[in-house]
């Protein structure tokens, strides 16, 4: 007879009942009495098939083994082999999001940015690299795009820097030939720009309004923490400068939803004051946060208590959001509702992300890159919007950041959603994009449970707020 | 399934690709010869035996002996009674020798618990 033991999963509870995330699927089933109480037994080692059969004398045997059979097939449990080497499909897969750096200036002198900050990868300056996208360039990247998005109806594109809005001329002409050129290949293009909204002005407003352009804006919160890194290259902070700007475009904009990217440090680490102030106070709809990308020992950087704070922080406004689903009303903490989307899906990642798949990023020459947060660097160079995807160095790239080199993953069981983290971050922390963010895995994990525990929870009390999920959404830049 | 409910939409697929095939389905199979020509089935096309098992050192050692076999021969003779049923080489487990491979929990490391049987 055979021996059963347990397979890979992370087992949680949510609304009182217990549930299991299996791991590589990333399929997620409710347990029944029967079935977890096999899964307890086992926890404490493997046991022979008819040793759990005894074991669970409490139940009806032909629910025994009919719960044994269900938990083997889904791979829950079962003999303990290792799963035989998987083959690795490198997915060439059509570009849906070009990233396009209209710009490497910025007229802000964020003390963190990790364009012009301490742990910069390209030099910008000394003539290196032009300071503006040209129009000629920006065309030939659209037309890059609409080739490279293959048969995909559908294209997205967005304008990041340096500061996107001191480039608005090519901005503006970009977006009508975008629009010329997919029409009359029967293709549609969304926009989306991310910006420090200092330089917003009535016009631009109105064009961003006229041509349902999607609009990120960075930003860190309240005064004081706004004012700490956000500043003018005299060191004067942002927000009074900021505030009245942003405030009218959320006013006018109400075509797409607007969202706040909000960079934490070691001193703004107050994140439900942020999303208050950011949502009730100022009206943004989505406000998205993400820990400061540094080496370490900087001094904004968020250290291992910092990650526990945040934890804690972060649980307690899934709280609210949670609250928010089961009464099926909208909540913008972004970080919780794009986890649970992921969930919803199932999503199993061998990339932690579409850059180099279906993102790339595109420097103000033309390059193409990894993405935005590499656009510029020729380490990181996947040909030129002029010739296109140099499909060599993308495989010889895909090949050697796949999740099965990165041994520290290997026994994780958040692997299918973070599959070893933010290439820019490894980049930043640890000198190579292959490295795996060891850094922070105690928080991927602690944050992955509190979104099954949100997850697991709306699929009980309000399954009907998932559907929102079964949309195609559109591709991340932060 | 009854005692597991599928959540999230990877769970649905799980449990449609991993249905079981309905009786009617098993039913309709058929045994079929290798050399009947193209497949007579549309499913994947298992052959029966142990013909197709790659079981280095099987037959005879390469001076054509068994002393020098890569595995030894009760590893032979598991692999009868795992891979296909051999009548004359694996001891019946059904009546006489029920508890056979009870010491052999994982055939690559246990396979020195699998005695002879003698009559």
């Amino acid at each position: 007879m055979s021996i059963l033991g347990l397979r890979e999963f992370h087992r949680f509870e949510a609304a009182g009942q217990p549930f299991v995330y299996l791991v590589p699927s990333a399929a997620v089933f409710a347990l029944d009495e029967v079935s977890d109480a096999v899964l307890g037994l086992l926890r404490d080692g493997d046991r022979r098939h008819e040793e759990v059969m005894a074991a669970m004398s409490r139940f009806d045997s032909a629910v025994v083994a009919d719960t044994v059979a269900e938990l083997i097939r889904v791979r829950a449990i079962g003999e303990r082999i290792p799963d035989p080497p998987r083959p690795r499909l490198l997915p060439m897969i059509p570009l849906s999001t070009m990233v396009l750096n209209v710009t490497n200036k910025c007229n802000l002198a964020c003390t963190y940015c990790y364009e012009y900050g301490e742990d910069k990868i390209v030099d910008t300056e000394n003539g290196k690299k032009p300071k503006f996208m040209s129009e000629a360039t920006a065309r030939d990247a659209v037309d890059f795009m609409l080739k490279e998005s293959g048969a995909s109806p559908r294209a997205h594109l967005t304008f990041f820097g340096g500061e996107t809005l001191l480039n608005f001329p090519v901005l503006r002409s970009t977006v009508a030939y975008a629009r010329e050129r997919a029409a009359a290949l029967g293709k549609i293009v969304d926009f989306s720009l991310t910006t420090n909204a200092t330089l917003l002005r009535p016009e631009i407003v109105e064009f961003l309004i006229e041509n349902e352009v999607g609009v990120t804006v960075s930003i860190d919160g309240p005064k004081e923490m706004q004012d700490k890194f956000r500043v003018f290259h005299n060191g004067a902070g942002s927000y009074d400068e900021v505030m009245p700007k942003v405030r009218d475009l959320l006013q006018k904009h109400r075509g797409r939803p607007i969202g706040a990217r909000v960079t934490l440090t070691r001193q703004t680490l107050d994140v439900s004051r942020i999303f208050r102030h950011l949502t009730e106070e100022i009206g943004f709809t989505e406000v998205g946060f993400a820990p400061v990308t540094t080496a370490g020992g900087r001094d904004y950087a968020i250290g291992d208590e910092g990650f526990d704070h945040l934890l804690a922080q972060f649980q307690e406004l899934a709280q609210d959001f949670l609250r928010a689903a089961v009464a099926h009303r909208h909540h913008g903490f972004s970080n919780v509702k794009e986890t649970i989307e992921e969930i919803h899906k199932g999503v199993s990642k061998a990339y932690p992300c579409g850059a180099g798949l279906g993102l790339m990023g595109v420097a103000t020459d033309g390059d193409v890159n990894l993405c935005h947060r590499f656009a510029g660097s020729d380490a990181h160079k996947f040909g030129t919007v002029r010739d296109g995807v140099d499909r060599d160095a993308q495989r010889r790239f895909l090949e050697s950041h796949h999740l099965d080199d990165k041994t520290d993953c290997r026994t994780c069981w958040a692997r299918p959603l973070c599959s070893g983290g933010c290439y820019h971050e490894a980049h930043t922390r640890y000198g190579t994009t292959t490295s795996p963010n060891l850094h922070y895995c105690e928080w991927i994990r602690g944050w992955t449970d509190t979104c099954l525990q949100v997850y697991g929870e709306i699929a009980v009390r309000n399954p009907a707020y998932l559907r929102i999920f079964d949309e195609a959404p559109m591709e991340k830049v932060s | 399934m009854n005692h597991l409910k599928a959540i999230n939409r990877k769970a649905a697929r799980l449990e449609d690709l991993t249905e079981p095939p309905a009786l009617s389905a098993v039913e309709g199979k058929d045994v079929v010869a290798l050399q009947q020509g193209p497949p007579q089935q549309p499913e994947p096309h298992i052959p029966l035996g142990c013909s197709f098992v790659f079981s280095p050192g099987w037959e005879a050692d390469r001076t054509g002996g068994t002393a020098g076999l890569c595995a030894p021969v009760e590893r032979d003779l598991f692999d009868c009674h795992m891979g296909c049923f051999w009548p004359a080489q694996v001891p019946d487990q059904l009546n006489h020798a029920p508890d056979w491979t009870s010491k052999c929990a994982a055939a690559q490391k246990d396979w020195r618990k699998i005695d002879l049987i003698f009559p």
